[in-house]
Parts: C-alpha cells; structure tokens; sequence
C-alpha cells in the first residue's frame, strides 16, 4: 500500500518525510485507514460538518474584513457588505445560512451517535470531545448572531446575558462583567466580536481531537460490532472519499438552496431593523437550532431552575455513555431502544416548536411535557433499559452480516458484550 | 421541479423552524399574496414598475421617511441612464460631508456617489414632525417585516373604517394588516396622488405594487445576480453529484 499514493516516490518527499513524517500520516490516516465497510450514510455527517467548519471559517474571514464592529456603525457596515462589496451578498448570506446548515449537520451527526450507541466505551472520550464542540458551536453562533446589531441581535444578547443573573449574589455583577458595562452596548459588541473571531479555531482545535480519538479505534458503525479484521474493512481512500463526495454535492444542493433561493428564510426579520435599546421586539427568539433550550429554560417557572435545566439538557449530554448501560451498541439489536430513540427525535422537535411559539395554553403544557420526558429519558430511561430491555443477537462479524446478506444475525450470542480491550 | 425537491426537503429537514413565521397575530387576516415580477427562480426586477415606484417613493413617502442605505447612483439598476442619474441626483440638495473652507457646513447638489438624503437631519426632528413617532427608514422595510412585500403592500391598501366598537387612539389610523391595527401613519396613497409619465393609471393598488416593486429591490439590490448564480451552481451541483454518484457506484461494484 505503501507506494500507492500520489507522490511516495518523489526523492523529496521520501526527503521530508524521514524527518517529518507528515505525508506518512496522511497516509495512513486519510488513505489506509481502515474504516468499517458497511457505514451508511449516516455516517457522511461527520466529514460534512468538518467542511461546513472551514466554510464558516473562510466567509467569517472574509467578512470581517469588510465589518465594524462597533454599535453605531456595525448595522451600515453589514449592510454595506450586501449592497456595495463584489459577491458580498454571497459572502454574507452563505455564512447566515452556513450556521443553519452546521447545526443541521450537527445535530444529525449527534443523533446518529444516540441511534447506534457510537458513545460507548472505548469511544467515551470521542463523544465527550463532540459535545464540547457542540458547546463551543453554541457559544460561537450566538455571539455571532449579535454582530449584524439587528434588534433581535441586541435584545437576545440581553435575555442570554442576563441568564446569569439568575445566579445568587453574585450574578448581577457577572452580568456587568459580561456586558463591560451597566447595559448590553458597544464594549459588549466589541468582546463578542473578539470571541467570536477566537472560538472557531477553538473548535478547530477540539476537532483535530475529535478525529485522533476516532482515528484510535476507526468508526462505530450501523451494527455496532466491532472490526475484527480486514475483511470487515475497506480503505478510507477510494471507498469513502467518493461516498463522502457524493454527500457533499447533494449537501451543497441543500445548502445553495437557501443561500440562493431563501436567504431570509431562516432568519429573523426583526433583525434587519437596527437595535434601539428603547423597544423591545413582540416576541424575542432565538435561531431555530437554539429553541429546543430555549423551551426547557421557560418551561421552568423558577428562573435559575430554567437556566440549570437549560444549560443542564446540553452538560447531560457529557455522562451518556454511562447513562446507557446495555451492552448493545446498534438500535438495530435494541428492540425497545430503537423506539425510545424516536421518541427522543419527537421530543426535541416539540420543545423546538414549543420555543418558538409564544408561552400561552397549550404551548406552556407541550413545554412542559418535553422538558420532563428529555431528562427522563436520559436519567431514567437510559440506566433502566440497560437492565430490561433483551438485545436481540449480534452478528459474528461484520464481513458475515454484510457480504451474506445480513444471515449472520442467528450466529451470534444474544446481547453479547462487546469485548474490553 | 428539482428545487421544489429540494425545497420540500429542506422544509420538512427544518421543519421545527416554520414555527418562526407564526408571530402571534392578533387576529389579523392573512396576506392576499400578489404576482411579483422578483419571486421565483428567475424573478427579476419589472423596471417598469420599480421606476414607478421609485416616483410614488419620491412623490409620496419621501415626505416622511428615508431610504438611508441607498446612493443615487444605486438607481442605474432600475435602467435609468448615467445623464438621468446625475439629474435625478442634481434635483436634491444635499449636506456636503466636509466644512467648506470658512468651516461650515454647506448645501450644493447632489451627485451620483451621494446617499439619497432623507426628509428630516435626524430622528428627533422626525418624531417632532410626526406627532412623536418616528417613520422607518424604507431601504430595508421588506426584509424587515414578517410577509415581505406582500405585507408592505397589504399595509398599504389595508386602511379601513375601524370595525364598530374598536377603540381608537387620537390621531391613529385602523389598517387591517397593521399589528394591533392602529397605525400613526395616515393613509398615504390615494388615487391620482402621482401622475406616471408612462401613462399608466396611477390607482392606490397599482401605486402600492409600483412602490413596493421599488422597495423590494431597494433592501434586496443583489437578488437579480443572486438568482442568475444561483441556478448556475444548481445546475454545476447536480451534474457533479451525478459524477460522484457514477463514481461511487463504480468504486463500490467490487466490495459488496
């Protein structure tokens, strides 16, 4: 295999690579790596979220180079990025839309881990990296979203900053810290800016994390066995490059759907009226990909309560790999689970449409149901399926239930444990 | 048909998001949807009507409200020529940016590279001029209202006698499509307030759908090359995705 990738033989590379052995690496990790050979497309999300990461990356940069960020002059400067910049309006509304797009992928990706038990043990610490990138994602696409100075730029930088106040004693000075002074104003736009322009090579950072822990025992995959050897695998390199390839394109058909076609679709039209402190918009929400916390946080009567639940619903994602305690890693051999999942799906879709809507009748109920079922379903439902649910039996191998045509699945020991390294 | 596909996927993928639009309406009817020459794939800007509208703009709202984000020279993208541009331009006085060299400001004729100038120096005198509300900037208004510009001109030809028993402010106006119903800014538009030069009966809907063509274009000036790219990379995309879909299949034939 060695000799297969473009370039081994040059003398110069041969050269740099006994003292840096970079092409090495990529190599083995982006050409050889084996990679189980029954993923599905579930498993583009991955690759798709790390692209969509330099997308954000490259149209923020070139952003910023056009953008004021300061509070009399950050709206005209947007502005005058769509109107007067060459392909500014591009720029601008491929980032917009881009953050959407991240989220989506995101969120898919996650649930593709939930569905197929990708978090458990020994891929603990690949999940727990995930999550701080969906943390820091959050982070970064709020303070990101306060730049353009819109109205709903200014008064949600007010409601998230002012969570903290709900913090006892010492959360109304914390607030003042955040804001750099005694209202959300032009020091607040200016250290958002800044954080803004920082996290995502935070995030770039945990992602190289994320792919040397995942690179240290390859992909889970749709039955959730491990690879037993290479007859399980194929090569990263023609196989999944390709497949990855083909989920791009169709993805940026997606994507350019709305850069192109409905810029404005998924975002707020309060926010292309420029912040004035003195009124507050009729109802104050969030970007779709925030809502389901949104709803948890006022679902609560008790404000800090709202605000533990809150952040709580995204830090509970950190212990799930031992939350779940079956053995069993695919839904596909988790009877009960493989429906407990969708209804996991339903949930945060309602609390989605509950954070929406305006707090009154039936959306305060729905809140309010979704919000118990979500904890409940980790805390609870989680530890207790373990324990009751009868895993139907595992294939021997992948190879046998792929190439027989899934007739592997009766020769396996049922719920049989996966093995510790 | 691809991109209603698309369109249709993309919907259901984000379909927690449509929640958005439902701003609690209090009982407002919704919006009679109108034929814009801009919707659509291949919409485009009818320059017919937005010059039109660009007069009812001038003629009737420019009174009280400003398009801040717009420069005299913006208007060549409703086909006027550079001479009309300089003598639409030249018809304003505006505030040179710089002190003269006695150091004071002072007044000449706008040129092309000048932003349009707004009726009133600052919002303050605005709000005194108009009984302490203040009349928004238009250059952004249909992106900056739920329903667009079939809500602009909805809110245009939405005045009404107020419903027996509604209780109306002093000095407020009842529209059907207005938030809460009572709006400060009385009826703008009435028939034969513009005289257009192309001859085409100047009636209060037609005016609304000039002047909104005019407005639209206003908030969204890159929508003509935003469509023409985007089915551009369309068509780029899925020629593409056959590629790699061919390729795919190719590479895969032997591992199954």
């Amino acid at each position: 295999m060695a000799d297969t990738s473009p370039g081994a033989g040059s003398r110069i590379i041969r050269w740099i690579d006994y003292r840096l052995p970079f092409v090495a690496m990529l190599q083995h990790e982006l050409y050889e790596y084996p990679t189980p050979r029954n993923l599905s497309y579930w498993w583009n999300f991955g690759s798709l979220s790390g692209i969509m990461l330099v997308v954000m990356i490259v149209t923020g940069i070139f952003l910023a180079m056009q953008y004021t960020p300061h509070a009399d002059l950050a709206f005209d400067s947007v502005e005058r990025i769509m109107r007067d910049v060459d392909y500014g309006w591009l720029l601008r509304y491929a980032h917009m839309n881009g953050a959407s797009m991240f989220f989506a992928l995101v969120y898919i990706h996650l649930f593709r881990g939930l569905y197929y038990g990708s978090y458990k043990q020994p891929r603990e610490l690949l999940w727990i990296l995930g999550v701080i990138i969906l943390i820091l994602m959050i982070m970064t696409a709020f303070m990101g979203y306060v730049l353009p100075w819109g109205q709903m730029s200014y008064w949600a930088a007010t409601v998230i900053t002012n969570l903290f106040s709900a913090i006892p004693l010492v959360g109304q000075g914390i607030v003042t810290f955040l804001w750099g002074g005694f209202t959300v104003g032009n020091p607040t736009l200016n250290r958002f800016y800044a954080l803004h322009y920082l996290l995502p090579f935070v995030i770039v950072a945990v992602v190289m994390l994320h792919l040397i822990a995942l690179h240290r025992f390859g992909s889970n995959n749709p039955l959730g066995i491990d690879m037993k050897g290479p007859q399980d695998t194929l090569p990263f390199h023609p196989y999944f490059t390709i497949k990855d390839l083909f989920g791009l394109a169709v993805f940026l058909l997606v994507y350019s759907f709305f850069v192109f076609y409905a810029p404005n679709f998924l975002a707020s039209s309060d926010n292309y009226i420029p912040a004035n402190p003195m009124q507050t918009p009729n109802h104050i929400v969030p970007e779709w990909y925030l809502l389901p916390y949104y709803a948890i946080l006022r679902s609560v009567p008790n404000k800090l309560l709202g605000v533990i639940l809150a952040f709580g619903s995204i830090f509970l994602l950190f212990v799930v790999p031992w939350l779940d305690t079956s053995p069993v890693r695919s839904a596909r051999f988790r009877p009960i689970y493989k429906w407990v999942f969708w209804l996991l799906v339903v949930d945060v879709i309602a609390l989605g449409w509950v954070g929406a809507n305006p707090p009154e009748g039936l959306v305060v109920t729905v809140g309010q149901i979704a919000t118990l079922y979500y904890f409940v379903h980790f805390v609870i439902l989680f530890p207790l399926l373990g324990k009751l649910e009868r895993p139907r039996p595992l294939p021997l191998s992948i190879a046998t239930a792929v190439l027989q045509g899934g007739g592997g699945a009766q020769l396996g020991r049922a719920g049989a444990p996966i093995a510790r390294p | 048909m691809l991109i209603r596909i698309f369109a249709s996927t993309a919907l259901y993928f984000m379909f927690c998001a449509a929640a958005f639009s439902a701003r609690a309406a209090d009982e407002v009817p919704p919006l009679p949807h109108q034929e814009w020459s801009f919707d659509g794939v291949f919409g485009t800007y009818d320059r017919a009507s937005a010059q039109r509208g660009f007069q009812v703009y001038k003629e009737v709202c420019s009174a009280c409200h400003p398009v801040k984000h717009l420069y005299f020279r913006d208007l060549a993208d409703l086909g006027y020529s550079d001479d009309e541009v300089k003598a639409i331009a030249a018809s304003y006085q505006v505030t040179n940016e710089q002190p003269n060299d006695q150091g004071e400001m002072y007044q000449r004729p706008g040129r092309p590279s000048d932003p349009i100038p707004g009726p009133f120096p600052n919002d303050q005198a605005a709000r005194v001029a108009n009984n302490g509300a203040l009349p928004p900037d238009l250059s952004t208004i249909v992106k900056a209202r739920d329903g667009g510009p079939d809500y602009v001109y909805g809110l245009l030809t939405g005045y009404k006698e107020p419903p027996p028993g509604f209780n109306m402010l002093q000095g407020m106006q009842y529209d059907v499509y207005f938030p809460g119903h009572q709006i400060a800014m009385p009826p703008p538009l009435s028939d034969g307030a513009v005289t257009f030069a192309d001859g085409t009966p100047a009636t209060v809907p037609q005016m609304a759908h000039d002047v909104v063509t005019f407005l639209t274009w206003a908030a969204e000036p890159n929508l003509e090359p935003r469509h023409r790219t985007g089915f551009k990379v369309f068509l780029f995309l899925v020629v593409v995705a056959g590629l790699f879909y061919a390729a795919k299949r190719k590479i895969w034939a032997a591992a199954h």
